[in-house]
C-alpha cells in the first residue's frame, strides 16, 4: 500500500534534484556560450561560431601572468594548508584531550565567518602591523579560510581510523616515525588526498578573500571581476571558462586517483 | 597541563598548536585590530591610541541611512535561509536515503560549483538575464515578447543569494539527516504511524542540528555578502558589506568602516557562538 506513494516521492525527489542541478550549470553553460561568439558582445543565439576570444586569452601575456600568479597561490596554499590541518584534524579526530571540545568548535568560527568581512579585516590588519601586500599576503589570507575547511575534510576521514593499528605497531617495536610512515599515513591518505584537492581548488577559485590582499598582484577571479565591472571584452567568458574546465579537470583525476589507491588497497 | 604532568602539553594540544597559531595570527588578531579601529578617531589611521566612540554615534545618528543597509543585509539573509530549506530539503532527503548509489556522483556534481569563483557563476547569471541574453533571445527566436526585467533588482540579488549558498545549507542538512537511522523509520511505519508522523516526529528532530547548521551558516554568509548585490543586483541595493567596503577603500574612513564591521561581527558572533555552543561534533561529523 505504501508502495505506490513511495515511488511518487521518490520520483519527485529525482526529478527535482536534476532541476536544481540544471539551474546550478546553466550559468556556467551561458559563460560558454558567451566565449565562443564571434562578436564582441554577447548576443543570443550566437551568430557566428569561433574560438577567436579563446585563441586570444591563450596567446594574452597579461593573463599567463594571472594565471601563473593564481597557480604559485593555490600551490602554496595546498602544501601549507595540508601539513597544518593534518596535525589540526589529528587533534580534531583521532587524540581525546582536555581542550578538545574548545578547539573542535574554534576551528568551526572562520568557516561561519562572511568572507569578504574577513578579506576586509586582514586588509587593516596586515595594513596596522605594516606588511607590503603581495600575493604571498593573499596566501595568508586564504589559509585562514581554507586550514579550518581541510582540517575538517580530514577529520571525517579520521574519525574512521582504528587506533588499534598504531598500537600494534608499537608493540611490535617501531618507532613513532616509522609508525607515522608505515601506518598512520597510508591509512589516511584518502583523507590528505582530498583535504589537498579542497586546498587547491578552493584558492584557485577564491575571489572575496584575494581582493582585498592580493595588493599590485591579480589573481583569475580578481581580473575577471574587474572586467566585469568595467570593460568586458569575450575573454571574461572564455577565461571564466577555461578556469572552470581546468578546475573540473582536477577533479575528476584526482577522484580517479583516489579510486584507483583505494582499489589496489583493498584487493 | 595539571602539576603533575608539568609544562609538557598532551600529543591533542601539540597537534593542535599550528592550527592555533594560524587563527590567533589570522583570525583573532585582524578581528581584535578591527575593533581597536572602530575606536579610533574618524578618517584617522591612530588605532589603540585614541579612543571615541564618534564612529558609533555616526552609525547612530538617525541622519545616516546606513541602517537601511543593515536592514536589507538582514532580510535578503533572513529570506535566502527560508527559500534555501525549502529547496535543499528535498535534495539532501535524496542524499541521505534515495540516490544510494548515486549519491557519491550527485554530491559532487553540487560540491563542484564552489570551485568555481562565485563571481564566474554569478556573472553567467547575467549573461543569461541580460537583454538580448540567452533567456530573452530564446524567447524572441520563439516569438515570445521577450525576457522579463529581472536584472538588476533585489529579487536578482537575492537570487544570486539563494544560488550561491544552496551547497552551504545542502550539506550539513545532510548530514543531520543521515544521522537518523532506517531501522527507526522502519519500526515506525511497522507500527501504523503515518508519513507525516514519521517525519514530525522521528526525522526532522534527529535531523535537526544539521538542518540548523545549515540556516546558521547560510545566515551567516549571506548576512555578509556582497558580490551577488554588485554583479546581480546592478547596486540597486547596498548591503552593510558594501558599505564597510567603501567606508575602507574609497572613503578611507577605517575608522568608521570598523565601526560597521563590529557591529555586522557582532551579528554574526552571537549567531554563531549561540548556534555551535552545544553542537556535538563527534556525533555529527564521525557518526559514533
Amino acid at each position: 500500500m505504501e508502495a505506490p506513494a513511495r515511488r511518487r516521492s521518490d520520483v519527485f525527489i529525482w526529478g527535482w534534484a536534476i532541476f536544481v542541478l540544471v539551474v546550478v550549470y546553466l550559468p556556467i553553460v551561458c559563460g560558454a556560450l558567451a566565449s565562443v561568439g564571434k562578436s564582441r558582445y554577447f548576443r543570443f543565439p550566437v551568430q557566428q561560431y569561433s574560438f577567436e576570444w579563446w585563441q586570444r586569452t591563450f596567446d594574452s601575456i597579461e593573463i599567463g601572468q594571472l594565471v601563473r600568479t593564481s597557480l604559485k597561490m593555490a600551490a602554496a596554499v595546498t602544501i601549507l594548508s595540508v601539513v597544518i590541518a593534518f596535525f589540526g584534524a589529528l587533534a580534531y579526530a583521532r587524540y581525546d584531550w582536555k581542550g578538545r571540545r574548545f578547539y573542535q568548535k574554534l576551528v568551526l568560527l572562520p568557516i561561519f565567518f562572511p568572507q569578504p568581512v574577513m578579506g576586509l579585516a586582514l586588509l587593516l590588519w596586515f595594513n596596522a602591523i605594516g606588511l607590503t601586500l603581495s600575493w604571498h599576503t593573499a596566501v595568508f589570507a586564504h589559509m585562514v579560510w581554507i586550514v579550518p575547511v581541510v582540517t575538517l575534510v580530514m577529520a571525517i576521514q579520521m574519525y574512521g581510523f582504528d587506533p588499534a593499528l598504531e598500537e600494534a605497531a608499537f608493540d611490535l617495536g617501531a618507532t613513532r616515525l616509522q609508525v607515522l610512515r608505515e601506518v598512520t599515513l597510508p591509512v589516511l591518505w584518502p583523507g590528505i588526498w582530498s583535504g589537498a584537492l579542497f586546498a587547491f581548488l578552493l584558492s584557485w577559485g577564491n575571489f572575496p578573500l584575494s581582493l582585498y590582499t592580493t595588493g599590485p598582484d591579480t589573481s583569475v577571479p580578481e581580473w575577471l571581476y574587474a572586467k566585469m565591472v568595467a570593460g568586458y571584452t569575450p575573454m571574461v567568458p572564455a577565461l571564466g571558462t577555461m578556469a572552470t574546465i581546468a578546475a573540473a579537470t582536477l577533479l575528476l583525476a584526482g577522484g580517479l586517483l583516489l579510486r584507483l589507491r583505494r582499489r589496489r588497497a583493498e584487493p | 597541563m595539571t602539576e603533575g604532568q608539568g609544562w609538557r602539553l598532551s600529543i591533542g594540544a601539540r597537534c593542535a598548536i599550528p592550527v592555533y597559531a594560524l587563527l590567533g595570527l589570522g583570525f583573532l588578531a585582524p578581528l581584535l585590530a578591527i575593533i581597536g579601529f572602530s575606536f579610533a578617531t574618524p578618517r584617522g589611521f591612530d588605532a589603540f591610541r585614541t579612543f571615541t566612540l564618534a564612529n558609533y554615534a555616526e552609525i547612530l545618528n538617525p541622519a545616516n541611512t546606513v541602517w537601511t543597509s543593515f536592514v536589507w543585509s538582514l532580510l535578503l539573509a533572513g529570506l535566502t535561509v527560508a527559500l534555501l530549506t525549502v529547496v535543499a530539503y528535498p535534495i539532501a532527503y535524496g542524499l541521505a536515503r534515495v540516490f544510494g548509489r548515486w549519491s557519491g556522483l550527485v554530491s559532487v556534481l553540487f560540491v563542484f560549483p564552489l570551485f568555481v569563483s562565485e563571481n564566474i557563476r554569478l556573472y553567467g547569471w547575467v549573461l543569461f538575464f541580460i537583454k538580448a541574453g540567452v533567456l530573452d533571445g530564446t524567447m524572441k527566436s520563439l516569438g515570445l515578447p521577450g525576457g522579463p526585467d529581472f536584472l538588476y533588482t533585489p529579487a536578482a540579488t537575492l537570487f544570486g543569494m539563494v544560488y550561491v549558498y544552496l551547497p552551504f545549507m545542502l550539506f550539513p542538512m545532510t548530514l543531520g539527516l543521515s544521522t537518523v537511522p532506517g531501522d527507526l523509520i522502519e519500526a515506525a511505519r511497522d507500527m501504523g504511524a503515518s508519513r507525516l508522523q514519521i517525519w514530525r516526529e522521528i526525522e526532522l528532530p534527529l535531523a535537526m542540528p544539521g538542518i540548523l547548521i545549515g540556516m546558521l551558516l547560510t545566515f551567516v554568509l549571506a548576512v555578509g555578502a556582497v558580490a551577488e548585490s554588485k554583479i546581480l543586483g546592478g547596486q540597486s541595493i547596498i548591503v552593510i558589506t558594501h558599505d564597510i567596503e567603501i567606508a575602507f577603500t574609497y572613503a578611507q574612513n577605517w575608522p568608521l568602516g570598523s565601526a560597521l564591521a563590529v557591529l555586522l561581527m557582532l551579528v554574526v558572533g552571537a549567531l554563531t557562538l549561540a548556534g555551535i555552543a552545544r553542537l556535538d561534533l563527534d556525533r555529527i561529523l564521525g557518526r559514533r
